[in-house]
């Protein structure tokens, strides 16, 4: 075990991979020598030359080709350098990657990865800043992850790749940089598989990717307050480990959940059906709150952007209101 | 190269199967028995038969909506595609796709696509992986003239032609694409030319010429296999009937329609393997009696076949 970035967690497991599975390979924009628009493959690319193939800029096509390298069964990994540019490929993902499976009886099956960077606080405004997991976790056929640790990240890199269907793998640009222990060699961390971050009695806080860590902040901050909050790490939306978030809530009777999507539509109302259709509903005694980014594409200024999204401040105001209305 | 006596006659047969199995479909939907919409193939037989007589039963397709001739030529048993277009659980994907989504692995049919041009970036995967693996294989990419407008048919030409990937991409030119003429839908009057924007050989072949087609598509294959690249046909056909279901053809004369019927690709094949004493008449006529009773039988199963299993709604959604 040993202290390590997010990206360096994530190359790491994209060599073990390679190495591994001759079927594994990566496609993408710029990941051979130059490593990649956040430099994942920085250094790479000489050992792994056959491994890093670059592609023109064509998404529909990078991804188009991705399921056809699956369907006669390769296990590729294609990353979309900004996860905003999935729009472009949006027929192959939702039309095609999504329904092979289904709509062929089972005959076909797509082990496919779709590695793609969200997320705001980088300055780089609307369309190379937005979240979308809620976007594709509405889409039957597709798994949607967020790994939020550098554990997390190597570990269900490594299980993303070795599932059979297709998986769409969101990573924070601010994450990149972040550290965390780190196994050397080989592990998993299943996909589908809540984590629970840190125990506490009095609220359970549900976050995902980049709000984990903040929503971590935030429940040290809370100590102060007498409030002892419980973080979960959903890490996976599809499929969606129900009965971690059900089990917490009952213990806890309050939930806040923490996205980093906009609000509206987005999963944290998923989470609040699916809490409400359970046991926990019984145990609820106050109205579940939801803190997520606006609805609004997301803004330039640093003052704007800041605003666009839950910050830790925001997160010990949520839950410090949920406890001053008694 | 000289085709065997024996390979002509399954191309014939094979040609005859797919017309009759149309003939059959298109009664079925009259009587409302296939659900939904089918689009018929009928009058482009040449073109599936003589690509698919260029390759090997491993080698991969991809298809269209317009996919039931070119899962025949691959090999795909009639009797499992009618229980498809019937909706029962025999039918090659368990009635969850029906016409437009006909897939049969075991032949490297990767599938037909409901989505004008979304087989080609796949057909271009698969490529992809044949190239990366050296295994050998080569994929032909059948799509038609309407989908050669789509963004994506650009993109994966570009990416075959840097590649060099072992790929034929097979453009069935019909003329139109649903209502829209060609020459109104598209810039160039051949779409092979386009070959030339991605360094990619353009060949034009009579599409109701199955020996024709063979002799293209197998010098293609070829190169293909040969790890020199792709090549772009493009097979000039026509389309008897309407788009799908209910098109009464308004945008095209009864006089363009009987031209091109009177070069009946099947007519034209069978006066070649006589012309050539292939074949005799009778010979012909006894290929034709013995698909006649195939379908029938094709037809028996698929009628006599448990419907899809409503129990199982949710199966085959993840692996
Ligand atoms: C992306 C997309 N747009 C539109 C359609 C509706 N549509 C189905 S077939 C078709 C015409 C396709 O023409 P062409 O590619 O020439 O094939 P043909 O029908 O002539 O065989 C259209 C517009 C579709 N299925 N997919």
């Amino acid at each position: 075990m040993s202290e390590k970035t997010y990206i360096d967690a994530l190359a790491e497991a994209l060599r073990e991979e390679f190495d591994r599975d001759e079927n594994v390979f990566m496609m993408g924009e710029d990941i051979g020598i130059y490593g990649g628009a956040f430099g994942v493959t920085k250094g790479m690319y000489p050992k792994y030359k056959d491994k890093l193939l670059d592609t023109p800029i064509s998404e529909a096509s990078i991804v188009g080709a991705g399921v056809g390298c699956a369907l006669v069964g390769m296990r590729p990994i294609v990353e979309i350098m900004f996860s905003d540019f999935m729009m472009d490929a949006m027929e192959w993902i939702v039309n095609q990657a999504a329904k092979l499976r289904y709509m062929t009886g089972g005959q076909l099956k797509v082990p496919m990865v779709i590695r793609a960077p969200m997320g705001c606080g980088t300055g780089a405004a609307a369309q190379h800043s937005q979240s979308l997991p809620a976007l594709f976790a509405h889409i039957p056929g597709l798994k949607v992850v967020m790994p939020a640790t550098p554990y997390d990240v190597k570990g269900m890199l490594k299980a993303a790749v070795r599932d059979d269907n297709p998986v769409i793998f969101f990573e924070h640009k601010l994450l990149y940089w972040t550290k965390g222990d780190v196994p050397e060699g080989d592990y998993t961390v299943p996909i589908g598989k809540a984590a629970v971050k840190r125990e506490g009695k009095d609220i359970t806080i549900i976050a995902g990717s980049i709000m984990v860590p903040r929503s971590m902040e935030a429940a040290e901050k809370l100590k102060e307050y007498g409030i002892d909050a419980e973080v979960i790490d959903i890490r996976s939306l599809v499929p969606m480990d129900v009965e971690t978030i059900v089990e917490s809530v009952s213990k806890t009777g309050k939930a806040i959940i923490v996205e980093d999507d906009n609000k509206n539509n987005g999963w944290g109302s998923e989470v609040v059906s699916k809490l409400i259709e359970s046991d926990a509903f019984d145990y609820l005694d106050e109205p579940i709150k939801r803190l997520a980014g606006k609805d609004i594409p997301i803004p330039y200024a640093p003052e704007l952007e800041r605003a666009a999204v839950p910050q830790i401040e925001d997160i010990i105001e949520g839950v410090k209101e949920i406890f001053d209305k008694r | 190269m000289e085709l065997s006596k024996e390979k002509m006659l399954w191309m014939y047969q094979k040609m005859v199967e797919i017309r009759k199995f149309e003939l059959k479909v298109d009664e079925l939907f009259k009587k409302n028995m296939i659900w939904g919409t089918c689009h018929l193939y009928i009058g482009e037989e040449a073109t599936a038969v003589g690509a698919c007589a260029a390759l090997n039963r491993d080698d991969y397709i991809t298809s269209t909506h317009r996919g039931h001739g070119h899962c025949i030529a691959k090999g795909a048993e009639m009797k499992r595609m009618m229980a498809e277009l019937l909706g029962r659980e025999t039918g090659y994907c368990k009635g969850r796709g029906g016409s437009m989504h006909i897939v049969d692995v075991s032949t490297g049919n990767l599938g037909a696509n409901g989505v004008v041009a979304g087989g080609i970036p796949i057909a271009t995967g698969a490529a992809l992986a044949s190239k990366r693996r050296g295994d050998g294989k080569v994929t032909i990419c059948f799509f038609g003239d309407g989908a050669g407008n789509e963004g994506a048919f650009h993109e994966s030409l570009n990416m075959a032609g840097i590649w060099k990937l072992p790929i034929v991409y097979l453009c069935e030119n019909n003329l139109y694409g649903m209502s829209n003429p060609v020459k109104n839908s598209t810039a160039v009057e051949d779409i092979a030319v386009r070959g030339q924007a991605y360094n990619i050989p353009g060949v034009i072949v009579d599409g109701n010429d199955v020996l024709a087609v063979y002799e293209t598509v197998k010098e293609a294959v070829g190169r293909a296999r040969r790890g020199e690249g792709a090549t772009l046909i493009e097979s000039k056909t026509y389309r008897w009937m309407g788009h799908s279901k209910s098109d009464p053809r308004a945008y095209r004369t009864r006089e363009e329609e009987q031209e091109w019927k009177e070069r009946d690709p099947i007519k034209l094949f069978a006066s070649q393997l006589m012309d050539r004493n292939i074949a005799t008449e009778d010979e012909l006529k006894k290929i034709d009696e013995q698909v006649d009773e195939e379908i029938e039988e094709a037809y028996e199963f698929a009628v006599n076949s448990p419907k899809a299993r409503v129990e199982d709604i949710t199966e085959y959604v993840y692996a």
